[in-house]
C-alpha cells in the first residue's frame, strides 16, 4: 500500500541538488516527483521516481547520505475540496501526518504524505476504499 | 637501569651539552653569560632547573642554521618542519644524530612488538617532514622489511598491504581512519589483512579514536611521539601495556612546567612538556617547550621498563582556544564526536566574533550509514544536532552551534590534522 521515496540529505549550499540529480540522470532514472524540506543549513531532497531501490544504491555508491521512506501515495479527483476530505478522514482516525505534497499525474492528482502510525493509516485507506498507488504501478512510470 | 643510574647519566650527559653548546652556540653562550653561568656550575641533572628555555621563536630569529652546533662538514641531513607562520624550522643531523635517531625509533617498534620478522609499512609523509625517513631509518635499523609507502595512492597501499601480509604500520592516526574507510569501500575486510601493531603519532589522538581504529583494522594501536625540532617520531613510545608512552630519557631529558609562570611542576601534573636533548650534536635544545600539554608518570611499568612515562598529549598551550573566557581543546570536542556512531570521525571547530561576543561553531559529517528513514524530517536532524550540541556544552562548558555536513565534506589530513579555522580578528 505503500511506495518506496527517496530521503536525501543535502548541504543548503551551490550545488549539492544537481550533484544528485546528476547521479540519477547518469543512471537512467525517471523521476515523478521531487521536493525540498529545508531550513538555513540544510535540506531534506524528497524524490519519487520509477525503481527508487536501484537509485537508492546508485546515490549510495556516490557517497550520498540516502535513505529509503515508506510513504503514502493516494490517487484524488481532480475537484476543490478533495484534498481536504481525505486528509480528514486520517485526522479523524487520529493519525498525524509528518509531511505532505502532491503532484500531478497523467492529469490525476496524487497525494504523497508520511505518518507515525503506517498501520492505522493503511487500515483507513482499506475502510474508506481509498485509490491508492502501489509499488509495481512506480514502474511503469519508467 | 636503576633510576639512580639513569640520573648519574643524565646529569653527565647534560654536563657535557651544555658544555658543548657554550662553546659552539653563540645565542646558548650569551644567554648564559647573561645568566652567569658556566658549565661547571651544571653538574646534576637537577642543574637543569637553572637553565634558560628555548622557544620556537628563539628557532625562527634564528632562522636558518643559527641554533646549530656542529659544523656543515658533519651535517648529513637536514629536515623542515612546517612553518604555519613565518620561516619554517630547519634541523640538521650528524651521522651521530641519525644514529641515535634510527636506534630510538627501534625501540619504539620492539615496545610494538614488532621483530625482524615483520613487514612494516610507513605512511608518514617522506620529505622534509621526519615523519617518513625517521620511522623508515628505524624499521631497517631493526631489521624488519620496510615498506616506504609514503601518504597518498591509498588504494594501491591497501592492496599491498594485503598482498604482502604487511603486519606493521606507521601513520597519523586520521590516516589510519582514512585506510579503515578506503578498506570498507574496496570491499576489503579487517580479516583479509595481517596487520598486527599500528605506530601512530604526528597529531593529537584520543581513547576513543584508538577504539575505532584497532576495530576497523584488526591491530593494536600505539601511540609514537616525536617533534622534529628534538629529533623526529622516537622520543616517546607506548609498550603492550598501552599506559602512557616511555621516553628515550637517555637522550631527550623531559620537564613538565607552567606554560605561565614557567615553574617546574611536579610528576603526575598537567603542564607543557620541556625536552632537552642530551646527546644531539646537530642541533641541541636546552629546555626546549613544545607546547604540548601532559603530564610526567613516574614508577615501573607493568611491562618492566623502568623509564618515565608521559601521559597523552591533552592539547597543544598554543592550539587552545579561548572562547568566552574559556579553555577549549580540540580534543575534547573529538571525544564527543567519536562517542556518537552517528557522525564520522572528523570535525572543524569554527570560532568567529558576532557583535563582540565568541561564537564557536561545530561542524561534524553524517556518517552514510546512519543516515536512516528515520531522519526524512528535518526535525529529526535537529534532534540529531541537539543532541551533540547538549554533549557538547556538558563537556566544553560553553555552548557551540552544531552543523551537520553531507558524508565525505570535511577534509581528510593526510598529514597533522588542521580542525580549527578562528576568524576573530583580535
Amino acid at each position: 500500500m505503500t511506495i518506496h521515496q527517496l530521503s536525501v540529505f543535502l548541504e543548503n549550499t551551490t550545488g549539492t541538488l544537481v550533484q544528485v540529480l546528476r547521479q540519477l540522470k547518469k543512471a537512467n532514472v525517471q523521476l515523478v516527483a521531487i521536493t525540498i524540506a529545508d531550513t538555513a543549513e540544510y535540506g531534506i531532497l524528497r524524490i519519487v521516481c520509477a525503481e527508487p531501490l536501484r537509485a537508492c544504491e546508485v546515490l549510495k555508491e556516490a557517497g550520498i547520505a540516502v535513505a529509503i521512506s515508506d510513504v503514502f501515495a493516494l490517487e484524488l479527483d481532480n475537484k476543490p475540496g478533495c484534498a481536504s476530505d481525505v486528509i480528514d478522514l486520517f485526522s479523524q482516525a487520529g493519525i498525524s501526518i509528518a509531511y505532505v505534497y502532491t503532484f500531478l499525474y497523467g492529469g490525476k492528482g496524487i497525494l504523497v504524505f508520511r505518518t507515525d502510525n503506517t498501520e492505522l493509516a493503511r487500515k483507513t485507506i482499506a475502510e474508506n476504499n481509498l485509490p491508492f498507488i502501489a509499488e509495481d504501478a512506480l514502474a511503469q512510470w519508467k | 637501569m636503576s633510576r639512580d643510574e639513569m640520573s648519574a647519566l643524565q646529569g653527565k650527559r647534560l654536563h657535557k651539552i651544555v658544555e658543548y653548546v657554550y662553546h659552539n652556540v653563540p645565542f646558548y653562550r650569551h644567554k648564559l653569560q647573561e645568566m652567569d653561568i658556566r658549565p661547571d656550575d651544571i653538574q646534576t641533572i637537577e642543574d637543569i632547573r637553572k637553565l634558560p628555555f628555548t622557544t620556537k621563536k628563539d628557532l625562527r630569529d634564528n632562522y636558518p642554521f643559527g641554533l646549530q652546533a656542529a659544523p656543515q662538514s658533519e651535517i648529513i641531513r637536514v629536515h623542515a618542519s612546517s612553518g604555519t607562520t613565518g620561516n619554517p624550522t630547519i634541523v640538521g643531523y650528524t651521522r651521530k644524530d641519525i644514529g641515535v635517531w634510527s636506534e630510538c625509533m627501534a625501540r619504539c617498534l620492539t615496545a610494538y612488538g614488532i621483530t625482524r620478522d615483520d613487514t612494516f609499512s610507513v605512511a608518514y609523509g617522506y620529505g622534509l617532514f621526519t615523519g617518513g625517513l625517521g620511522a623508515h631509518y628505524g624499521v631497517e635499523h631493526l631489521g624488519a622489511s620496510v615498506i616506504p609507502a609514503g601518504t597518498g595512492n591509498t588504494e594501491k597501499h591497501l592492496k599491498l598491504i594485503r598482498d604482502l601480509g604487511i603486519t606493521g604500520i606507521a601513520c597519523t592516526p586520521s590516516y589510519a581512519l582514512y585506510l579503515a574507510e578506503t578498506m570498507e569501500t574496496m570491499g576489503i575486510k579487517k580479516e583479509d589483512l595481517k596487520l598486527r601493531a599500528g605506530a601512530f603519532g604526528a597529531e593529537p589522538w584520543t581513547e576513543s579514536m584508538r577504539k575505532e581504529i584497532e576495530d576497523r583494522l584488526g591491530l593494536k594501536g600505539y601511540n609514537l611521539y616525536g617533534l622534529s625540532e628534538i629529533m623526529g617520531p622516537c622520543v616517546s613510545y607506548e609498550c603492550q601495556e598501552q599506559d602512557g608512552s616511555h621516553i628515550c630519557e637517555d637522550h631527550f631529558y623531559p620537564e613538565v612546567i607552567n606554560p605561565v609562570t614557567l615553574e617546574s611542576l611536579p610528576n603526575g601534573q598537567t603542564g607543557e612538556l620541556v625536552f632537552t636533548t642530551l646527546t644531539k650534536e646537530g642541533m641541541p635544545l636546552l629546555r626546549y617547550r613544545t607546547r604540548d600539554l601532559c603530564s610526567l608518570m613516574p614508577g615501573q611499568c607493568g611491562c618492566g621498563r623502568t623509564s618515565i612515562r608521559m601521559s597523552r598529549i591533552e592539547g597543544r598551550s598554543d592550539d587552545m582556544l579561548i572562547i568566552r573566557g574559556i579553555n577549549v581543546f580540540p580534543s575534547q570536542v573529538e571525544s564527543v564526536v567519536l562517542s556518537m556512531p552517528e557522525f564520522a570521525p572528523r570535525y572543524m571547530l569554527v570560532v568567529d566574533r558576532v557583535n563582540n561576543l565568541d561564537t564557536l561553531q561545530v561542524q561534524v559529517e553524517l556518517r552514510q550509514e546512519y543516515f536512516t528513514a528515520t531522519f526524512d524530517t528535518p526535525a529529526a536532524i535537529n534532534e540529531l544536532e541537539k543532541r551533540l550540541a547538549s554533549k557538547l556544552k556538558s563537556v566544553l562548558s560553553i555552548s557551540a552551534k552544531v552543523q551537520l555536513k553531507a558524508p565525505g565534506t570535511i577534509e581528510r589530513s593526510q598529514g597533522k590534522s588542521a580542525h580549527i579555522i578562528d576568524k576573530r580578528k583580535l
